[in-house]
This record gives structure tokens, C-alpha cells and sequence, in this order.
């Protein structure tokens, strides 16, 4: 390897906590969502562990029936909201100006505001355990298990307006990444030149803005409620419970989607390097991108098969649920039409890619079983369920992140992650996870309940129960070798130069970390795979070089003079006021007009600063 | 563009649509599922059979509906429309240069904004006087939460138009640089016509 020549490494990650805190860089707060989501992924899954431990053996009472409540309730919203949809925004910030030749997103300091409200919010949901209780009533919410009547702490609340504020951190993201995507691409790429990764991201940043909006309106109604009175979800008012699950479910759906999407892209991007060709049928895998987005806005009511909102309506949302498999089916088999024939190299990232999709592959069968109102009606609330979704979460998004996470944790740390102990945390994980979730299948048939404490020795659903607890225990084992993995590769790590994996997108042209200003020349684009092309000419031929052509950066010390955005400290107060006025709004109202007028201050301070 | 426009306009963009444009257009599409929601629960509740079959507010949308005061919301919603064109002649004198009716129009807008929401809170007011306050059932909650969050989005459209006046004392907006004007313009068409759809369906139909 080149070890010399990519010895100078770009400065981009130099400086104090201060410069940290006021960064506007997207590669910077593209770390800071990496450390931030996988440190949720971790609390999230402690939770997970803690659940698995107390459904190991029947009738256990290791954990107290109330506290299990909040644990699967807290598992599911930190795992959603607070771990997987922040893990895809690291990589939107981490990749999207790399791959489409940008030097940072359209708005920078949006982006910072983001991540700040991101974090916030983020602590401000989980001050619930120490703050009178967590929210205990399952992760989507149902009325009326949040009336007041039913929840009378404040850990509802908590949930409410703590999704609010991370809704708001995801509207503003999206809204930067749409923009960046359509406005800030390089000359020559086209939409039609972009990786399949920013494709993803584009249509996630839609389904983003188009789905919150719904979740937003639903809890206002839901602290309307709580706070005023009204009875929108209450019958004993007059009001409709099942209109919650509406509102939750028209936003719930996309939100699969835009848990499911960023990972597709990330498959798509690694599945052709590791493979030695571009990916196959680029345009329908776009385009069926985009179908899945716009039919998931139509498929919302398979969740609420059993509610019995008739024939009629069971009918038509199963066979929009059915219609899914479609577009879904077509970019599974454009994945494995990429490996046909190729010269296929099965590093970390490779393994992880490909474990996704057989893995996806299998929740999405489970998916149109229960895309099936019949079918529904008999596994509705079992474990059936919570197993089709962590295949789908898990075997899908998850592993789609970790093949990413190895992929590009060289170009973000310019050091390569142990391959060794990457493949044993694969290994590791897809064990455990199969272990974990496979039995859930048997168990929901059988009729297991989701979100029980605990269950009857006569029921025969020990030995299922042991094997999920053990698999979920070689998951968190897994999990343990990959942060040690991290953490050491990135102190003493392989040097990775600028491109390790002899990648074909925009990124892998520059040094490892990448500069501030990521491009020193706005780079012209006329192919899919540009580095490729200019390595290896036109033709897309599988010979992987051994040398992968290092970038000049000796001469780093002569920094071009590029103007970037000022560092800003506005983003971390305009998100500190925002969530100290939610705090007030549970606590004291002091704080809502403290809150408020940091808030405002901070946002004058905003529009009278310079945009640098 | 011309010489004197701002740094950030030295790189052109992909599309060459102006990027905080293209962000308020998407913010916009966002806004219009937030009040599509909205709007649709209201209409949920309107034709919620659950809440007759419980006795609940038999024919309380009928009841609350009369309540509203046809004449007065129609004036304001004059108003209100009539802001828009106010708008659009900002714009156009920003962009001939003539700050001084520039201004005027906005201040036209901000007053005419001002005359709606003054409207609506008599509107509101009255209603608590005569006791139908959002807990009384499910057509005032439907109408607060409806009419109170588009309220909400004009008065936050003042109060922008109103720092959009100030900081063209500030030097802004005086090259062809007019998107300042141009954003504020497009939130308050926005938000005036969701005010059409909510005026057909609350006060009309």
C-alpha cells in the first residue's frame, strides 16, 4: 500500500470541543451523528437485552412489569427515531457532497441546527426514566393509552413533544438534502450519473417532508388532548381512537420506507465495487426507488387489519401492500443480476451487503404474508410480527448500515477497519440474529403475544424463547467486537490512502479523511462511476488494480484558498431554546419563555450573522 | 446576475433556481400535508358517525357552524386576498428598484394581515363568551386547532414581513438581490390560499 505518499492527513477533524460545537462541515457533523446514533443504537439495544433477558425462562420476574413496558416502548421509538433514521443521516452527510462533487450541503448551518435538535431531542426523550417514568405505552402510540385518564405521569409527554422536536430536526435535514441534491451537483452530474446512495437519499428526503407533517399534526392533537381538553381521540368526548392510529399510520408506513431506503442505496453502492461492475438496470432500481416511496403512501391500513374498517378497505390496502413486492422484487433482483457474473470479492463490506439482501429478502415474504388481511387477522400483536419486522429493520436497514459503516470508514477516519474482526462480527451477528428472530416466527404462530412480561411454563414456548434471548445476546456480543473494532482501528488502524476498495464514485477521488473543502477542483462528471472511468477507462473491466492511483497530497501544505462557511454558534442555541421550551411545557413555564427567548435571540443573532 | 449581487450568487446552481427557493418550495410541499391533515380531521370529525351513536354532538357541526359570522369572515377574507396583490406589487417595485413603494406594499400587507388575525380574534373571543371553548366538543376543538394554526402561520407571516421592512433600512434587497421579498411573498400566497380551502370548508359548506 501506498503508506507514504497519504502519511499527511488533512487537518479536517482538528481542533478544540469549541470548533466541534460551532462546525458547520458536513463531514464533521456527519461524525457527530455517527457517534451520536450509535451511541443511541447501544441504548436502544441494552434495552433489547434487557427485554430478551426477561422473556428467556417463563414466568421470570427479572424485570418489574411496568419497567418492561417502558423498555420495549423506549426500545422501539430509540431504534427508529433516536438510532436508524439519524445512522442514515450521518451517511447523507457524510456522502451526499462527496458523491455529487459539492463542497458542503446547500445550507450549512441548517445542517448544524439538525444535528443539534437531533441530539436534544434525543436526551430530552430518555430524561423520561428519571423524570417520573418513560412512556409505557408501545411505541405507535395507541389512544387511549395515552389519554390522561391511562397515563397520568408526564411520560407521554415526554414522547410527544420529543418527537415533535426530532420531526423538526428531520423536516430541516431533508429540506437540506433535497436541496443540495437538485442544486448543488457537480457539472455533468445528471441526475442519471447519480449514485444510487443520493438517489436514495433524494427520495427519503421526500418522504421525510411529505410523512412528518401527518405525525406532527397527530400529536398536537394528542397533546390537545392532554393539555386542553378536547377529546379528538377520547370516545367518551366523542372523538374517534382509531383516528389516531390514521395519522399514526399514514406517517408510519413511509417511515418504514425511510428507515428501508438510505440502506438500499447503500447496497447499491457497494454491491457493484466488490463485484468489478456497474450496478445493473441503474435506472429501474431509481426509478423503483421511487414507486416504493409513492405506493407506501397508500398502504397504510395493513396495520390495522383487524380494526375493521371492512372488506372493502381490507382489499384494496392488501392489494397496494401486495403491489409493494413489486418494485421491492425488481430491485433485488437487479442486486443479484450486479453479482452475476462479476468478479466478486467478498471483504466486510461485501459480506454485509449481501447479507442484507438475503436477509430483506426474507422479511419482505413475511411482509406479504402479512400483507394478507386473513393471514393478519390470525398473527396480528404476536410475535410473528415483531419477527417480520426486525428482519425488515434489522436484517434490512441494519445491515445495509454496517455494510456502509465498513465501506466508508475508511474514507471518513482514513484508516481501514480490522478485517479480521469484521468478519467475525458478521458472522457473529448474522447468527445471533437469526437465532433471535427466527423463532419469533414459531412463537407468534403459536400465538405468543408481543409486549408481554411474561408467560406460563405450560405454554411450550420455552425453548423458542431461549434460543431469541441467546441470539439477542450474540447480537450484543457482535456488537461489542465491532465498537472495540472501531475504536482501535481508529487510533492504530491500516492507513487507507484514497482508495481502498478501488472504489467508481466521486468520493473515493480525493484523500482519506477527505480536505475541508473536499474538492480542490470542482470536478466535471461524464460517467456513472467517473473514478472508474478514469482509472480504468470506459469499458467498466473487472481488473482490480493493485495500486489504487494515489492523490497528490504531498503537496497539501499549498491549501488552495477555497472559501468555506464560517464556523456559527447560532444552530446549538437556536436548538437549545427549542428544547428548553418543550422541557418548560412538561416542567415549569418559566422555561417555555426562557426557551422562547433564547430561541429568538438566537435566531436574530442567525440572520444578522454574515453566511461567511 | 448582476455584478453587484451577493457572493453566494457567484455559483450558479444545477437547475439555476436560486437554492432557498428551491427550500421553500419544499418546505411549502411539507406545509401542505401538515394542513391536509388538518383539514382531514376536521372533515373526519364532521362525519364521525361514532360520536352520533354516542349521543355526542348530534348536530354540533350544524350548531357550531352557525355560530360563525358569515359577514365579518367574509370581509376579512377580502382582505386577506387582497393582501396577496399587495404582495405581488411589493415584489415587482423591489425589483424596479423603488424601495420606498416597496416598502409601502409590505406595510399594506402587514396591515391587511393584521385587519384578518384582528377578525379571527374577535371571532375566538366571542365564541368563549358565549362558552364554546375547544373542550366543549368536537366541532370547536376541530375549529380552534384549524383556524388557530393557520392564524398562527399569518401572524409569523407579519412578523417576517415586518423584519423584511427593516432590513431593507439595512441595505438589503436593493440589488437585483430581491429573494428576501420573494420568500416572504411565497409563505404569504401559500398561507392565503390555505385560507381559501379552509374558509369553503368551515364557513361555506
Amino acid at each position: 500500500m501506498a503508506t507514504t505518499t497519504v502519511s499527511v492527513r488533512p487537518n479536517t477533524y482538528a481542533g478544540t470541543a469549541w470548533s466541534w460545537i460551532t462546525t458547520v462541515d458536513h463531514k464533521r457533523i456527519a461524525v457527530l451523528y455517527f457517534v451520536t446514533s450509535l451511541a443511541f443504537f447501544a441504548l436502544g439495544g441494552v434495552e433489547a437485552l434487557l427485554i430478551r433477558l426477561q422473556l428467556s425462562r417463563p414466568e421470570l420476574d427479572l424485570v418489574h412489569p411496568d419497567r418492561f413496558a417502558e423498555l420495549f416502548t423506549m426500545h422501539g421509538t430509540t431504534m427508529v427515531f433516536l438510532a436508524l433514521m439519524p445512522l442514515s443521516a450521518a451517511f447523507f452527510n457524510l456522502l451526499v457532497p462527496l458523491m455529487i462533487g459539492a463542497r458542503d450541503v446547500a445550507f450549512p448551518r441548517l445542517n448544524a441546527l439538525s444535528y443539534w435538535v437531533y441530539l436534544f431531542g434525543g436526551i430530552f426523550l430518555n430524561i423520561s426514566f428519571i423524570a417520573g417514568g418513560a412512556p409505557a405505552m408501545g411505541w405507535f402510540g395507541y389512544a387511549p393509552l395515552t389519554a390522561t385518564e391511562f397515563a397520568d405521569t408526564h411520560a407521554v409527554d415526554f414522547w410527544a413533544f420529543g418527537l415533535q422536536i426530532l420531526g423538526v430536526s428531520s423536516i430541516l435535514a431533508s429540506i437540506n438534502f433535497i436541496v443540495t441534491i437538485i442544486n448543488m451537483r457537480a457539472p455533468g452530474m445528471t441526475f442519471n450519473r447519480m449514485p444510487m446512495f443520493v438517489w436514495m437519499t433524494l427520495i427519503t428526503g421526500f418522504l421525510i417532508i411529505f410523512a412528518f407533517p401527518v405525525i406532527t399534526i397527530g400529536l398536537v392533537l394528542l397533546l390537545f388532548d392532554r393539555y386542553l381538553g378536547t377529546s379528538f381521540f377520547l370516545y367518551q368526548g366523542g372523538g374517534d381512537p382509531v383516528l389516531w392510529q390514521h395519522l399514526f399510520w399514514v406517517f408510519g408506513h413511509p417511515e418504514v420506507y425511510i428507515l428501508i431506503l438510505p440502506a438500499m442505496g447503500i447496497v447499491s453502492d457497494v454491491l457493484p465495487t466488490f463485484s468489478r461492475k456497474p450496478l445493473f438496470g441503474y435506472a429501474v432500481v431509481a426509478y423503483s426507488g421511487a414507486a416504493i416511496a409513492l405506493v407506501g403512501f397508500g398502504v397504510w391500513t395493513h396495520h390495522m387489519f383487524t380494526v375493521g374498517l371492512g372488506p372493502v378497505a381490507d382489499t384494496a390496502f392488501a392489494i397496494s401492500t401486495m403491489a409493494v413486492a413489486v418494485p421491492t422484487g425488481v430491485k433485488i433482483f437487479n442486486w443479484i443480476a450486479t453479482l452475476w457474473g462479476g468478479s466478486i470479492s467478498l471483504r466486510t463490506p461485501m459480506l454485509f451487503a449481501i447479507g442484507f439482501i438475503a436477509m430483506f429478502i426474507l422479511g419482505g415474504l413475511t411482509g406479504v404474508s402479512l400483507g394478507s388481511p386473513p393471514v393478519d387477522t390470525q398473527v396480528q400483536d404476536t410475535y410473528y410480527v415483531v419477527a417480520h419486522l426486525h428482519y425488515v429493520l434489522f436484517g434490512g436497514t441494519i445491515f445495509g448500515l454496517f455494510a456502509g459503516i465498513y465501506f466508508w470508514f475508511p474514507k471518513m477516519t482514513g484508516r481501514m477497519l480490522s478485517e479480521g474482526w469484521g468478519k467475525v462480527h458478521f458472522w457473529l451477528m448474522m447468527i445471533g440474529f437469526n437465532l433471535a428472530f427466527g423463532p419469533q416466527h414459531q412463537l407468534g404462530i403459536d400465538g405468543m403475544p408481543r409486549r408481554i412480561h411474561t408467560y406460563g411454563a405450560d405454554m411450550g414456548w420455552d425453548v423458542w424463547n431461549l434460543m431469541s434471548t441467546v441470539g439477542a445476546w450474540t447480537i450484543g456480543l457482535s456488537m461489542l467486537i465491532f465498537a472495540i473494532n472501531a475504536v482501535r482501528s481508529m487510533r492504530s488502524g491500516r492507513d487507507a490512502g484514497p482508495d481502498p476498495w478501488d472504489g467508481g464514485t466521486l468520493e473515493w477521488s480525493m484523500s482519506s479523511p477527505p480536505p475541508v473543502y473536499n474538492f480542490a477542483e470542482v470536478p466535471v462528471v461524464d460517467d456513472r462511476y467517473p473514478v472508474w472511468k478514469e482509472k480504468h477507462g470506459g469499458g467498466h473491466t473487472g481488473a482490480v488494480v493493485a495500486e489504487p492511483p494515489v492523490a497528490d497530497t504531498e503537496h497539501d501544505d499549498e491549501e488552495p484558498h477555497i472559501h468555506m462557511p464560517n464556523p456559527s454558534y447560532w444552530p446549538i442555541l437556536v436548538a437549545a431554546g427549542m428544547v428548553l421550551a418543550a422541557c418548560g411545557l412538561i416542567f415549569h413555564q418559566v422555561f417555555v419563555l426562557l426557551g422562547a427567548l433564547i430561541f429568538g435571540i438566537s435566531l436574530i443573532g442567525w440572520i444578522e450573522e454574515p453566511p461567511g | 446576475m448582476t455584478a453587484d449581487a451577493h457572493a453566494h450568487e457567484e455559483h450558479p446552481t444545477s437547475t439555476g433556481l436560486d437554492s432557498r427557493k428551491v427550500a421553500m418550495w419544499a418546505f411549502l410541499g411539507s406545509e401542505t400535508m401538515f394542513f391536509g391533515s388538518l383539514i382531514l380531521v376536521m372533515l373526519i370529525n364532521k362525519h364521525n358517525t361514532l360520536g352520533v351513536m354516542l349521543g355526542h354532538g348530534d348536530h354540533m357541526f350544524e350548531a357550531g357552524q352557525g355560530m360563525l359570522d358569515l359577514v365579518l369572515t367574509s370581509f376579512t377574507t377580502f382582505v386577506l386576498l387582497t393582501s396577496s396583490l399587495a404582495m405581488v406589487l411589493a415584489l415587482a417595485a423591489f425589483r424596479n428598484r423603488s424601495l420606498n413603494w416597496g416598502r409601502f406594499w409590505l406595510m399594506v400587507v402587514v396591515a391587511f394581515g393584521a385587519i384578518f388575525l384582528g377578525g379571527q380574534v374577535y371571532e375566538f373571543t366571542a365564541f368563549v363568551r358565549e362558552g364554546l371553548t375547544p373542550s366543549t366538543n368536537l366541532f370547536a376543538a376541530s375549529f380552534y386547532m384549524l383556524v388557530g394554526f393557520h392564524g398562527a402561520h399569518v401572524a409569523i407571516g407579519i412578523l417576517w414581513l415586518v423584519a423584511v421592512v427593516y432590513y431593507s433600512y439595512r441595505g438589503r434587497y436593493q440589488s437585483a438581490d430581491t429573494w428576501g421579498v420573494e420568500m416572504v411573498g411565497l409563505y404569504w400566497h401559500f398561507v392565503d390560499l390555505v385560507w381559501v380551502a379552509i374558509f369553503t370548508l368551515i364557513y361555506l359548506i
